[in-house]
């Protein structure tokens, strides 16, 4: 059963406070993971590839690159999971 | 080359602090109590490692709490167990020499280890074989380099003079002290906060060690396994922990009013060029590093009130240093007291240097030598004065550290009491 964008922001959030011990409610969908919340790209890959995990989705490298904003996240996963 | 010009004659350089995770405590002076008090640290390992893999041994001293229980989880997510434990006691020895504010600049750390991140390294061997390329995590590398924890205590505490790994086998912490050393006197630092870490007790090398005839077998009651210098000793104990020590400038320490718990005089450093793993039976390399950390301090063997010795708990090792301390004092023994901290904390590897530098400096700033436990049947090749049963009192004067690793790697620290 696919998730919603809410389930997905959530499960990115969680994702993003494993590795960085930042707060989920910081995860907001506007936010650029660079400028706003400070994730370095080994971060960054390794959200990423754990994201697949959990979402049993495949993010391959050229399309990670492109992946700015949380937002971006969400609606790679949401379209990918269908 | 820095365009400073060097001063006639160099800094003496002190110790202002202490931090450690080990098997006996969470912290150093928490560890160096237990010492004192003769606990021991061996444990039954937990897991069914013994069973599944055949392995001879099934116990190790490991430490009493993980780093895990001190560190945020996204900081210990990217770091080996080896660099989580070299981070908490970082941390914890620039807070227990005051929190002293230095220039970045001429702060530096030294950390050493013997193995490395074995664990993330065999971890990451098990996704790819199990998972695939995809699945291997992206800090694999720097979390399983050996200069790992050095970098990741660099970045802790913000430390841009240096950083360095010192790897020499089970010589590496002590090493990491000399070297720090050496820095302050070199004046390419002020404060350096050096030391090892190692967390190693895994399948694989208790399989390797135990594979060399190197561990002892005592798995019926492993708290009396590691027994330094005693007629039924077979083997050393392996275990887990990382201690790091604050060495400061001795001007630099004095112009903040710190604490000072002893004096890092000297060091020796040699090579036995003998044999890749068996020690030097006579003990002229190892005896060659304790006078160079003698005459490098201005000392003679005559001012040693206290060793705390390599004494591992192997048959040959603990005999040939025995040579060494007699052939490098000669008569000036009589009046040591030395101690096996290993009969308590086991083996720590990249770590044992540090952290038993640790209680020699503790040793000689409470003037009391720890007692070696186990201690049930002298060698009589051991004509030592070995401290046993209770802690020893001491009087002012120096004390020695000795380290030897795999590779023939000889190690020799002079500390005066402050």
């Amino acid at each position: 059963m696919a998730l919603s964008e809410n389930e997905i922001l959530a499960g990115v959030a969680e994702l993003v406070n494993e590795e960085t011990g930042l707060p989920t409610e910081s995860v907001e969908m506007d936010k650029s993971f660079t400028d706003d919340l400070d994730i370095d790209s080994l971060s960054m890959t390794s959200i990423v590839v754990q994201a697949e995990d959990k979402f049993s989705v495949t993010i391959p490298d050229e399309d990670t690159k492109n992946l700015k904003t949380v937002r971006d996240v969400v609606t790679y996963i949401l379209n990918a999971q269908s | 080359m820095s365009s400073a010009p060097h001063p006639a004659s160099p800094p003496r350089v002190v110790v202002t602090g202490v931090g450690a995770m080990t098997p006996v405590g969470a912290t150093a002076h928490e560890s160096f109590e237990a010492v004192l008090a003769g606990r021991s640290g061996v444990v039954t390992i937990e897991e069914d490692w013994k069973e599944t893999y055949g392995l001879s041994v099934g116990f190790a001293a490991r430490t009493t709490a993980p780093p895990t229980d001190v560190l945020p989880r996204h900081e210990a997510k990217r770091l080996d167990p080896s660099g989580q434990l070299a981070v908490v006691a970082a941390r914890a020895a620039m807070a227990d020499a005051g929190a002293p504010e230095v220039d970045p600049e001429r702060l530096a750390v030294v950390c050493a280890t013997g193995i490395g991140g074995l664990w993330t390294t065999l971890d990451a061997w098990d996704v790819l074989r199990t998972r695939g390329a995809r699945r291997v995590l992206p800090m694999t590398v720097p979390m399983l380099m050996p200069n790992s924890a050095a970098g990741a205590v660099s970045l802790a505490l913000g430390a841009r003079a240096g950083a360095h790994s010192t790897v020499s086998a089970c010589a590496s912490g002590a090493e990491a002290v000399a070297y720090a050393w050496s820095m302050i006197r070199a004046g390419r630092a002020d404060v350096v906060v050096a030391g090892g870490t190692e967390a190693c007790v895994h399948p694989l090398t208790l399989a390797s060690f135990g594979a060399m005839r190197a561990l002892s077998t005592r798995g019926d009651d492993p708290a009396a396994a590691s027994r330094p210098w005693d007629t039924g000793r077979d083997g050393f104990v392996m275990g887990d922990g990382a201690g790091l020590m604050v060495l400061e400038s001795a001007e630099h320490a004095a112009a903040r009013g710190a604490r000072v718990y002893a004096e890092v005089a000297g060091a020796g450093l040699s090579a036995d060029a003998y044999d890749i793993a068996a020690p030097e039976p006579t003990g002229a390399g190892a005896s060659r590093a304790v006078r160079e950390a003698l005459t490098t301090g201005g000392l003679s063997p005559a001012d040693v009130v206290h060793v705390n010795a390599h004494a591992t708990s192997t048959p040959v090792g603990d005999v040939a240093e025995v040579k060494a301390l007699r052939a490098a004092l000669g008569d000036d023994l009589e009046h040591v007291a030395v101690s096996g901290t290993k009969s308590m904390t086991g083996h720590l590897l990249g770590a044992a240097g540090a952290v038993e530098s640790i209680f020699t400096v503790l040793a000689l700033d409470r003037r009391l030598a720890p007692p070696t436990i186990n201690l049930d049947d002298l060698d009589p090749e051991v004509d030592l004065d070995v401290v046993h049963g209770a802690p020893r009192e001491l009087p002012d004067g120096a004390a020695l550290n000795n380290s030897f690793g795999f590779g023939g790697h000889n190690v020799a620290l002079a500390f005066v009491s402050a």
